[in-house]
């Protein structure tokens, strides 16, 4: 990789004597450094983002304000250390003008410090623990909150004749989060939450939680686990016949990560759940934003994290435009507060003080729409915010 | 309680058969083969790719699985394994955890990363009623196989020729084979075998777990457990191990939540404290 860099910038200044043209005469670049989990168990979050990315680059063109945009992108593999590493990287070899992605919430936070010291905005377009903007006054979000997303399946389940509901999270941040703010709401709204349970993130056997679940004979269980592994919970959901026992299977979007619901099968057809984003959302924004995004990934469907990573790269363009071009980070990020945006997903804003979005979240169900399944929206929740 | 009980003991059973291979290699062969876990994958993708795109039903997926892996058992064994047998377990480890990264990056490539599912057929879902447990068919159908597997190796292993061959020729190599044992041979069908148990083990896994490219990694940690806790003298330790484990874990995140999940770890911890040579094994034996 760096033997590669070398010779291509030996390549690069040969060129420019060769032709005898001086770099500073050349157009300059912007570079925008992706930190993403390529692989590992949250690839699919990177390849999300990172067509999201390149969709709106392919649809805006590569320049702004007479600047060229490059993006490097970085698989840090999911592991902390590794994204702290390959951001100190960026920032300091590669001089990028922006960090961006971070596809999990201790990603995102082990980049913070590097963001502040460097002074280099650093644009979340995946990670959802609602604290991390606070930790960095250089990071941007673009994605959404668990807070955020959840309160609203709160205040419809309440408002829908449930009246109990255990909650069954991933032991990790955002899980508890989610848990957290399901609760407060649910139970401010007359609710009770029978049981909170918790399953460690490395668990591949649910039956014991969900047997629990079943046993306090809920109205409904609350479900929360990071995007890609939601298939595994909802084959054990189904395996154990909840709806069977009456009780209404619901939980935040990441469940039914649009990426993976087909293949969940028909299990899941009437589960209640609200996000930020579902492919099936009634835009022409989004129709073609969907139509372009298959036509580029080999028909894989657009899920929430792409739209982060397509959002969050308009930040960059708009901050850019806004500066006319000037990479000074705190201008950059002053640039991005109150911007406001028409996104595939709805009408969105980052937050002038919390530096967080605020957004539509919708409630939707699982259904068979042309022989797929959809997360089909019913209801909207307008400008919900991010952070407090 | 009965579902608990049930439950545990298909998680258990599950556990016993993705790991009972690496229990022969390791403890009949004297051979520390980290990549277990991959004849466990290879078994379970088989097993997805035959069903999503070949629409072969589940049950020809089984032994498709077995003989997949088993016969992928084989050629490794025979092109990579066999010169490790006589380097010193570190080589062993630093070899068999290569594969495993090997085996991670193939699959990542060729199916992505993503959790893959498949959809068991409907006799094989649902649940019935028995003495008022709620007990779903599915794990029923998996204590059954796994049951009659651990019968039947048991069998082979105490009763049959071959059985007393793969003995001798774990106990004395040399003198086995100056008493006419083709111990290689011997030794390339054990581990054949014991890959296509596993194979089998992850096609059954599917219906209960799901699969993404790093299980050979997820799962080393439940495999290491079950041999350390049954110790590996013998089949009956690690299946009275798996089985302990499948209960306990299951049991703990029932009853205990909050501490749920370090159960399996904290009896592994008190067994090794009190018996380092594993619950079920001969105190004496090497």
């Amino acid at each position: 990789m760096f033997r590669r860099q070398i010779l291509k910038s030996i390549g690069v200044a040969g060129l420019a004597l060769a032709t005898g043209i001086s770099a500073a005469s050349a157009q300059e670049v912007v570079k925008v450094g992706l930190i993403l989990p390529m692989t590992g168990p949250s690839a699919s979050t990177g390849r999300q983002i990172e067509a999201g990315v390149r969709l709106w680059m392919a649809q805006n063109g590569t320049t702004v304000a007479g600047k060229k945009i490059e993006i490097i992108i970085k698989d840090d593999t999911g592991a902390a250390d590794q994204s702290k590493r390959l951001a100190t990287e960026l920032v300091v070899n590669d001089k990028v003008a922006f960090l961006a992605g971070f596809g999990l919430t201790p990603l995102a936070l082990a980049v913070g410090p590097v963001a502040s010291q460097a002074k280099v905005p650093a644009v979340i377009m995946a990670a959802g623990t609602s604290t991390i903007v606070a930790s960095s006054p250089y990071f941007v979000r673009t994605s959404f909150t668990l807070p955020q997303n959840t309160a609203p399946m709160a205040q419809w389940s309440a408002a829908n004749n449930i009246k109990t509901v255990v909650t069954l999270v991933s032991d990790y941040g955002p899980g508890l989060d989610s848990e957290k703010a399901f609760k407060a709401e649910f139970e401010g709204k007359g609710g009770k939450v029978l049981d909170t349970l918790r399953a460690p993130m490395m668990n591949p056997e649910f039956a014991a939680f969900l047997q629990k679940a079943k046993d306090l004979k809920p109205d409904a269980l609350f479900l929360f686990v990071p995007s890609g592994q939601g298939a595994s919970l909802m084959k054990q959901v189904g395996e154990r016949e909840l709806a069977k026992a009456g009780i209404k299977i619901i939980g935040t979007g990441d469940v039914t990560d649009d990426d993976q619901l087909n293949g969940m099968g028909d299990a899941l057809i009437g589960m209640i759940t609200s996000h930020n984003y579902s492919a099936a959302h009634d835009s022409p924004e989004n129709k073609a934003y969907v139509a372009a995004f298959l036509k580029a990934n080999n028909n894989m469907r657009p899920n929430f994290m792409s739209v982060g990573g397509f959002d969050g790269m308009a930040a960059i363009y708009k901050a850019l435009e806004k500066t006319k071009g000037d990479t000074d980070g705190t201008k950059l990020v002053e640039a991005m507060k109150g911007l406001a945006l028409v996104s595939p997903r709805g009408p969105i804003s980052i937050d002038a003080t919390t530096r967080d979005i605020t957004q539509n979240v919708y409630v939707r169900e699982v259904k068979k729409v042309d022989g797929q399944l959809y997360n089909v929206e019913f209801a909207t929740i307008p400008n919900v915010k991010g952070s407090n | 309680m009965l579902t608990i009980l049930l439950d545990g003991i298909a998680y258990g059973m599950l556990l016993f058969i993705l790991a009972v291979g690496l229990c022969v290699t390791l403890g009949l062969m004297n051979f520390i083969n980290l990549a277990h876990g991959t004849f466990a994958m290879a078994g379970g993708y088989l097993t997805i790719t035959l069903m999503q795109k070949a629409g072969v039903p589940f049950l020809w997926c089984l032994p498709a699985a077995f003989i997949f892996a088993a016969v992928l058992g084989l050629v490794l064994e025979r092109t990579l394994y066999r010169h490790l047998y006589d380097k010193t377990h570190l080589d062993q480890v630093l070899f068999s955890i290569g594969l495993v990264f090997i085996s991670i990056a193939v699959v990542d490539y060729a199916y992505g990363a993503n959790q893959q599912i498949v959809n068991l057929p409907d006799y094989l879902t649902g649940r019935f009623s028995f003495l008022g447990a709620s007990i779903g068919v599915y794990r029923v159908f998996v204590i059954a196989i796994c049951g009659l597997l651990v019968v039947s190796l048991q069998l082979v292993l105490t009763m049959t020729r071959f059985g007393s061959r793969l003995r001798a020729a774990v106990d004395d190599g040399r003198v086995a084979r100056g008493m006419g044992i083709d111990v290689t041979r011997i030794f390339a069908v054990t581990f054949a075998v014991g890959s296509g148990l596993a194979g089998l083990g992850g096609a059954l896994g599917t219906g209960i777990i799901s699969f993404d490219p790093t299980f050979p990694l997820k799962y080393m940690i439940y495999f290491l457990i079950v041999i350390s806790v049954g110790g590996t003298t013998t089949i009956t330790g690690p299946f009275l191990a798996a089985i302990l484990l499948g209960v306990a874990d299951v049991a703990g995140k029932y009853y205990v939540p909050a501490v749920g999940g370090f159960i399996i770890y904290t009896i592994m911890v008190v067994v090794l404290i009190v018996r380092p040579q594993g619950l079920f094994a001969r105190a004496a034996a090497k």
